[in-house]
């Protein structure tokens, strides 16, 4: 027995020793380090519910140890106990007790519930049909995203760019298979349906978005298949001002931009090469005039931009070369392997500097 | 025919068509024990694939698509091939024994329920050498399993279809037995808590399956024959899925807890030498959670966007079962409380399990708060808290039930020095393995991905996560050997082997004979053994003179009904392929197969045979109540 407690010591201490090494996770990630109101009414909740929870653990940890400590049988002891039938007072007592920690926590939980679906914003349209509410349209394939802005009438994917202290809107939905739409840092998920459309809103402090480099992580959280593991995204979440430039300039990204050749001659060979293997499926502009279920895949208008390539791998050329030469070794299952036939590494070489040319920021 | 025979040695082949044609529910509890063992296991080598691909991240030991097939069968394989199988083998053994019954109301069905199970199993576990295993998660949302590819979602589908109607059947034999075969004096309110369990357990399987059966054969048709109710582009819609695979999915976990309940309820009065405390309230609270199971299921689906009336509703019923649950963990710690406490193997289950299942049970209500769960829900916080009510609660029950029960169903004891190390193993190697999954969910891991980036500040938790389900298999390695040893030193211990058995099982011989009771007892109050002993006798008071025993024929028609399904489940499943002309009439030779056998047993009389009381009078020596 000695030995045993000593081994469950240790490793308590070990768990404990590396919990506290890990802190609450990584700002850009974790639900402990809410970035938003959102994400702190989440947390909230999830606190209330735990110290709660932490009273009750200790109250029945205490009872059983004391129970199991005290009433162990002594050797050779052959007294039969006294045969208790039972305590109506003691039945009453953990009956209502519970009940009443229970109400503590179910009326904020249905009064959270309320406020975190309240997407009226979302309905109250102009004329033109915009409105005044930041809406952001977030569709989810196998295993990338894309983001569309209907006010602005613009399109990106993979790195959805959000103003910070408002909230933002989401319509969300799938084209294939059920994904979940998951920012943990700002807030709780909702899932991507492929038969309806659901509705959520998030928030981004801008001191919090700062502290995080105001880049956030996403995360697809419903199993799509083989690389629902890395269907990431990133989000950069700016301040007002900043976003509203980047909106500026990702408009300027018209038909008639796109069709410019880059200065760069192996960028300009680049888009030769990939006006013919890419463009029937990729996007680069950012008004994509398209129905959505033409836009099979990722728009590129912004690629050189980019946080990451294909949402895991590092932003250069390397790596985004490596990609297209095999997708498949990276993302397991994506629907690009294959669809362009083989390229030359002189080609590779072109159509990364090309790609890494699309830029709308400086 | 001689009845007494049966119990005379058999060569090795005897032995098997003995197994293959059996109506006991003493040996279905074996045929239970042992497919359920073995699935256990299978689950478990699947288990340790997973922590080994995640040990590290950007690990490469299996790739993205079979570690999707492994997520999948290990869920898969756990809740419906090991824990309920096993759970099965306990009721099988120990229920019948419990109400003083000599078997089970259906001998038949209960046998057919068993092969039924075996081969949706064995059907289930093929896919992996036929071209690969499901990979859409044990839950196997509908977009995803139509979406995969290959056959791994139809061996999900017809499996679990088949092993669906043999536990449906048990969970029907289990009700009418309870109801109608209860010895002379065994009210309701005198039924042993695994009884009850059981009971509210069958009553839940009676309930909760049919909408697993609908929802499968719809998957079925979509998949193999070409109908459209979860394809949307034909105007079906993915979601009903979800409510058929909850409402069926939530009530399953009590399927799977109640019983393991029961059986704590049994070892933590044995071993306290004190009687359950408050049973009325335990048996009211044991009702009220497969009541309140079935109100509950939409809180698996919170983030599906059902809205938040919904939502809130389903928040505030998931929270009311927490009230019940706390009853029956208070009380019992008052049962232990002034007890005389034993600390065997089973009862070192027990105890470790209070502690481990409120574990469980804290973060269940923690989830039960909707905008809380919007974070929890799909991250490994769910995988945490999960398996802290599966393992924390069922999987100690079972190991716990195996020590206890061992006795009863082989006549031998587990040796309790092995099981001791067994269990610190296991339990350290659990609370290791689970507990950091908590902090993992919450600093943002989603669960089912097969590897993680580096720079997440996920890998320190992750490690530890493996570590500890090492030792969770190394318990279970030595927990074989523990049986190999002590059934090849085959020591008998006799009737009573914990000495202070309180219930009818314990009142006979260890195994029990086959016609369980020579003469029925006659139950005085709960606790009918202990009563007895209290009063210096050491037998039951016999309810009936000896007479002759009504026995059921051993059959092999169970087996061949259940053979022609599996066969037809090939035919059903290769029809949808091009060039395979071969399936229909496989299909349709299983179909003739079954109901073959079906008729076969409709048209032929078989009224069983007696042991004469003769025969009754000279068996003394094996036992019987005298």
């Amino acid at each position: 027995m000695k030995q045993k407690l000593t081994k469950w010591r240790l490793f308590t201490v070990f768990g404990l020793m590396a919990l506290v090494l890990s802190g609450c996770g990584e700002p850009f990630l974790s639900t402990l380090i809410p970035a938003g109101e959102a994400g702190q009414t989440a947390y909230d909740i999830m606190m209330l519910s735990t110290w709660i929870m932490v009273g009750v653990v200790i109250v029945v940890s205490i009872l059983f140890a004391v129970a199991v400590i005290k009433f162990r049988r002594k050797k050779g002891d052959t007294t039969i106990p006294k045969q208790v039938e039972g305590s109506h007072v003691l039945e009453i007592l953990w009956t209502t007790i519970p009940i009443l920690l229970l109400i503590i926590l179910a009326i904020p939980t249905v009064i959270a519930t309320f406020d975190l679906a309240d997407t009226k914003a979302m309905d109250k349209k102009n004329e033109d049909g915009t409105t005044d509410a930041m809406v952001v349209n977030v569709r989810a394939s196998l295993y990338w995203w894309e983001f569309e802005y209907p006010n602005q009438k613009i399109i990106t994917s993979q790195d959805l760019v959000v103003p910070t202290d408002q909230k933002v809107y989401f319509n969300v939905k799938a084209s294939d298979v059920k994904h979940s739409f998951w920012i943990p840092a700002a807030g709780g998920k909702v899932d991507n349906n492929v038969e309806n459309v659901n509705q959520m809103w998030l928030e981004f402090d801008n001191e919090k978005a700062a502290e995080a480099d105001n880049l956030f992580y996403g995360k697809c959280a419903e199993l799509c298949g083989p690389s629902h593991a890395l269907m990431d995204f990133k989000v950069r979440a700016l301040p007002q001002d900043e976003f509203d430039q980047w909106v500026t300039a990702m408009q300027a990204v018209d038909a008639e931009a796109a069709e410019e050749t880059p200065t760069d001659p192996t960028a300009a060979a680049g888009q030769e090469v990939f006006n013919q293997k890419c463009l029937s499926c990729h996007a680069v502009t950012t008004a994509d005039a398209r129905p959505e279920a033409a836009r099979t895949a990722p728009n590129l208008a912004n690629f050189g931009d980019r946080e990451l390539v294909a949402g895991i791998l590092e932003h250069n050329e390397e790596e985004l070369k490596n990609w297209i030469e095999d997708p498949e070794q990276y993302k397991p299952g994506n629907k690009m392997t294959g669809t362009y036939g083989e390229l030359s590494d002189q080609e590779l070489d072109q159509l990364a500097a090309y790609l890494m040319g699309l830029k709308v920021e400086q | 025919m001689s009845t007494i025979a049966h119990t005379q040695k058999r060569g090795f082949a005897g032995t098997v068509w003995d197994y293959l044609t059996t109506v006991d529910h003493k040996k279905i509890a074996i045929l239970y024990l042992l497919a359920g063992g073995f699935f256990f296991l299978v689950g478990g080598i699947e288990a340790m694939m997973i922590r080994i691909q995640l040990a590290v991240p950007n690990n490469d030991f299996v790739s993205a698509g079979l570690f999707n097939e492994i997520i999948t069968m290990h869920g898969t394989t756990m809740i419906f091939l090991a824990a309920m199988p096993l759970l099965f083998a306990f009721m099988n053994a120990v229920m019948p024994l419990q109400i003083g019954a000599r078997d089970v109301a259906f001998p038949f069905i209960n046998a057919l329920g068993f092969w039924l199970f075996f081969f949706g199993g064995l059907f289930l576990n093929l896919s992996w050498f036929l071209g690969g295993a499901p990979d859409a998660g044990w839950t196997s949302y509908a977009s995803l399993s139509l979406a995969s590819e290959g056959h791994g979602i139809d061996f999900y589908a017809l499996g679990l279809q088949i092993s669906g109607f043999g536990t449906l059947m048990g969970g029907i034999n289990f009700l009418v037995t309870i109801i109608n075969m209860r010895a002379p004096g065994m009210t309701y309110m005198r039924m042993p808590l695994f009884t009850w369990t059981t009971f509210v357990a069958s009553a839940l399987i009676l309930f909760a399956f049919p909408p697993l059966t609908v929802g499968l054969f719809m998957l079925i048709f979509d998949r193999m024959f070409g109908s459209g109710f979860f394809d949307v582009a034909m105007g079906g819609n993915t979601i009903i899925w979800e409510h058929f695979f909850w409402i069926f999915g939530h009530p399953e976990v009590y399927i799977l807890v109640l019983p393991a309940f029961g059986i704590f309820s049994e070892i933590f009065p044995t071993f306290a030498r004190k009687r359950l405390f408050g049973y009325s309230s335990m048996v009211f609270a044991t009702v009220l959670i497969g009541f309140l199971g079935f109100m509950v299921w939409a809180h698996h689906m919170f983030t599906t966007g059902l809205g938040p009336i919904a939502n809130a509703i389903f928040a505030v019923a998931t929270m009311a079962i927490a009230v019940p649950t706390g009853i029956k963990i208070f009380n019992w710690i008052m049962t232990i409380w002034g007890g005389s406490i034993q600390f065997t193997v089973p009862m070192l289950y027990a105890v470790a399990f209070i502690p481990s299942f409120v574990m469980g049970g804290v973060t269940g209500v923690m989830q039960a708060a909707a905008p809380a769960d919007y974070q929890f829900h799909d991250t490994y916080f769910i995988v945490a808290h999960f398996h802290y009510v599966i393992v924390g609660g069922i999987v100690l029950g079972l190991l716990g039930g195996a020590h206890f029960y061992w006795p009863l169903m082989f006549g031998t004891m587990l040796s309790e020095k092995l099981g001791k190390i067994t269990f610190v193993l296991f339990l350290v190697g659990f609370h290791l393995t689970f507990f950091i999954q908590h902090f993992l969910g919450l600093m943002g891991m989603p669960r089912r991905v097969w590897t993680f980036l580096p720079g997440q500040g996920l890998d320190a938790g992750n490690l530890i996560s493996s570590i500890g389900a090492a030792f969770m298999a190394v318990g279970i390695i030595i927990m074989l050997v523990n049986v190999v040893i002590t059934q090849k030193k085959n020591i008998q211990v006799g009737r009573d082997p914990w000495k202070d058995g309180r219930t009818l099982e314990w009142s006979i011989p260890s195994p029990a004979p086959f016609y369980n009771f020579k003469q029925l007892p006659l139950v005085r109050g709960l606790d009918p053994f202990w009563i007895e002993k209290m009063e210096g006798k050491t037998e039951m008071t016999p309810a009936e003179p000896i007479g002759d025993i009504h026995m059921p024929n051993n059959s092999f028609t169970p087996f061949v009904i259940s053979l022609g399904l599996f066969i037809a489940a090939f035919g059903a499943m290769y029809q949808a392929d091009e060039g395979k002309g071969w399936a229909i009439p496989v299909l349709i030779i299983g179909m003739i197969v079954t109901f073959g056998a079906m008729l076969y047993r409709s048209i032929k009389d078989d009224h069983g045979y007696h042991i004469h009381k003769e025969d009754l009078l000279d068996d003394a020596g094996k036992g019987g109540t005298h």
